[in-house]
């Protein structure tokens, strides 16, 4: 495979791999951005995404559509969203503490409803192949572009011109940065968190649907390796603007695709370490960024998290 | 329930009994009652749940009982999974006695289960002792410094300790992989990539007249310790006094800095000696048997045992036997065994929400 490009093989499957492995985070990313935007963290992304995933697959192979499936992902990580939503909104309970146990239950609930759809095959998602005219093999295999891909791309565009441009994006970020402001405009802070959560539970339910029906394309309990768990991570890193979070998103799944590329082309040394490398490259930033005297910049006011 | 409620005497009046009883038992019921109306509400919960998968929920509470506690063989498989969970909830418990969320329990029990075997495996000559003292104490220091540095993030840096401890527990599985399949491998471990064996005269024994290791005990020793250590010196009360109110506690000269370090510290050192006492009484080596989960577990042992080192031993012994349970119910009705996750998983839920009922007065007069 790699003999006909030499070394160039390394970036070409990086570009291939930062568009397939990216497209979860970001759905995950967006997902987490209007949440946090509200004023709310929901830690529990990575069992929306497993259900999501499991959920996707379980009903594109009893319906055969994967279409049908993606929409059930959806609604499944609606379905999470607003349990976190609402049990958030009761007095003295901790939005992080709710989001590991949404994350034990998503999970535990998957592996439970998802044990008959291990074996069979699911009829998985068509690829778009932009590369068409291109004759290098590995380049056109790089440009077969997944259509959520491009709806995640859409996604981003929509939210920051919901969030900059709208009245209720306006009431959204002020919830995030001041809940009393937005009482005293007359609207119920906990019921915009409570939409937002479940909005951003669907989208995480979507990236779910599309490890389990386009990349890998299979669905077994190993599949997340913490896409999920990136998402608050990715959020920090994009400063909770969504079109970042589409860069943020594309460079961790570029960082994601190392391992397994250098590993393709003969260096399998520090594996691991590369798929580590998103988690320091976060914790790096927040190190970077973080003050004990002052919230990080670009953040809402109200998050917990940068308190 | 700990406290030892005395007769009243028998000339006391009738009101100086009902202060006696709101005196002794009042905090005790305040305490454990949204707690066990939370157990009471999942068990329903997770009751329809099996109703709608087609299970009989008698059915399977009856099995998690057998296979749990009815018999010497199951309570024995209850104890050999609770050892772990008692010092990992540690993990979590400690630091929340000083109000920081920290959840990377898995991280410290990797590392310290690796630092015990990487130690262990250059002492496979020396004496007993020695080496189980210092396989404890590489684990320990190891575990010590990753939740510690979290502390440290929280404190100097004001990053937030529940992120930055999950970042850095995936980190630690990370280098733990790397070292357990490359530089530490022992090369005859073919389908399960293991560090080298510490030895067989180097395992911790059996309890005598038990099928129980010996690092159950330990895990108790530490809990109560803990437990003394937050509930009667100085340290324990300076600890919690920044958990209440940090701004007094910094009023009142409290060295805030080294407080949460140090606990920090303590939380870490318990998660690496969790994974010590796994490498050293159960696997012999390290390998991915030590990432199982156990870490995840803990924090939700925490949170039932409301931080209380001394409630998490009967916690932990609780899931324990859940845990245990699970296999019965694979073979017996052809659950798959994720079973006993969703019930972990609706019982953690119900839980932080039952927070809620708290400080409402459920016990009127």
């Amino acid at each position: 495979m790699a003999d006909d490009l030499g070394l160039w093989a390394v970036p070409v499957a990086m570009l291939g791999g930062a568009i397939r492995v990216s497209t979860p985070y970001i759905f995950v990313s967006l997902g987490e951005c209007l949440t946090e935007r509200s004023g709310r963290v929901n830690l529990g992304l990575e069992g929306t995404l497993v259900l999501g995933a499991m959920g996707a697959y379980g009903v594109s192979y009893l319906s055969g559509s994967p279409w049908l499936g993606v929409l059930v992902a959806a609604v499944a990580g609606a379905g999470l969203g607003v349990l976190h939503g609402v049990l958030c909104s009761l007095p003295r309970v901790n939005d992080l503490a709710v989001g590991i146990s949404l994350m034990l239950f998503g999970t535990g609930l998957a592996f439970f409803l998802g044990k008959p759809f291990v074996q069979p095959k699911a009829p998985n998602l068509p690829a778009i192949p932009l590369g068409g005219w291109i004759e290098q093999p590995e380049l056109r295999a790089a440009l077969e572009i997944n259509p959520l891909f491009v709806v995640g791309i859409l996604l981003a565009l929509a939210l920051a011109w919901f969030l900059g441009r709208t009245r209720w994006g306006l009431i959204l970020r002020a919830c995030g940065d001041s809940a009393e402001a937005v009482r005293a405009m007359g609207y119920s802070a906990e019921r915009v968190r409570i939409v937002a959560t479940l909005a951003g539970g669907a989208m995480a339910g979507i990236g779910g649907a599309f490890l389990s029906l386009y990349y890998p394309g299979s669905w077994n309990e190993g599949l997340s390796s913490g896409q999920g768990l990136m998402a608050i991570a990715l959020v920090i890193f994009a400063r909770w603007q969504p079109m970042r979070c589409i860069w943020a998103s594309l460079l961790f799944g570029a960082a994601g695709a190392l391992g397994p590329v250098l590993q393709a082309v003969g260096v399998t040394w520090g594996y691991y370490l590369f798929g580590a490398a998103p988690y320091v490259l976060t914790l790096g930033l927040m190190i970077a960024t973080c003050s004990p005297t002052r919230s990080q910049r670009g953040a809402p006011a109200d998050l917990g998290i940068t308190r | 329930m700990s406290t030892a409620v005395s007769a009243t005497p028998a000339g006391e009046s009738a009101a100086g009994r009902r202060l006696a009883w709101t005196g002794r038992w009042r905090p005790w019921a305040e305490a454990a009652l949204p707690t066990i109306i939370a157990l009471a509400v999942a068990a329903v919960i997770f009751a329809v749940f099996l109703l709608a998968a087609g299970a009989d929920p008698l059915e399977v509470y009856g099995l998690i009982w057998t296979g749990a506690f009815a018999s010497w063989f199951s309570i024995q498989n209850t104890l050999l999974r609770a050892a772990p969970l008692l010092l990992v909830a540690l993990c979590t418990a400690l630091p929340a006695r000083l109000g920081l969320l920290i959840i990377g329990g898995e991280g410290a029990i990797v590392f310290g289960g690796l630092a015990a075997a990487a130690t262990g495996v250059l002492l496979v000559d020396a004496p007993f002792v020695p080496a189980m003292l210092l396989m404890a104490l590489a684990a320990m220091l190891t575990g010590a410094a990753l939740i510690s540095l979290a502390g440290w993030l929280r404190h100097a840096r004001g990053v937030n300790e529940t992120i930055a401890s999950l970042l850095l527990a995936n980190i630690a599985i990370a280098i733990f992989n790397h070292l357990v399949e490359g530089p530490l491998r022992d090369p005859a471990s073919q389908n399960k990539p293991s560090t080298a064996s510490i030895g067989d005269d180097h395992m911790i024994g059996l309890i005598p007249g038990t099928d129980v290791h010996w690092g159950l005990a330990i895990g108790v020793i530490v809990c109560l310790a803990m437990a003394v250590l937050m509930r009667k010196t100085t340290f324990g009360f300076a600890a919690r006094m920044v958990g209440g109110n940090v701004r007094a506690a910094r009023l009142a000269g409290l060295p805030i800095g080294r407080l949460v370090i140090a606990v920090c510290a303590l939380a870490g050192a318990a998660g690496g000696l969790a994974g010590m006492i796994e490498v050293a009484a159960i696997h012999g080596r390290a390998n991915a048997s030590l990432n199982t989960g156990v870490g995840y577990t803990g924090i939700l042992v925490a949170f039932l045992a409301r931080h209380e080192p001394a409630a998490v031993i009967p916690v932990a012994i609780l899931f324990g036997g859940i845990n245990a349970a699970g296999g019965l119910l694979q073979r017996r009705l052809d659950l798959p065994d994720a079973t006993v996750l969703v019930l972990q998983g609706v019982l953690f839920v119900v839980l932080l929400a039952s927070e809620t009922l708290r400080g409402r007065n459920l016990l009127r007069r």
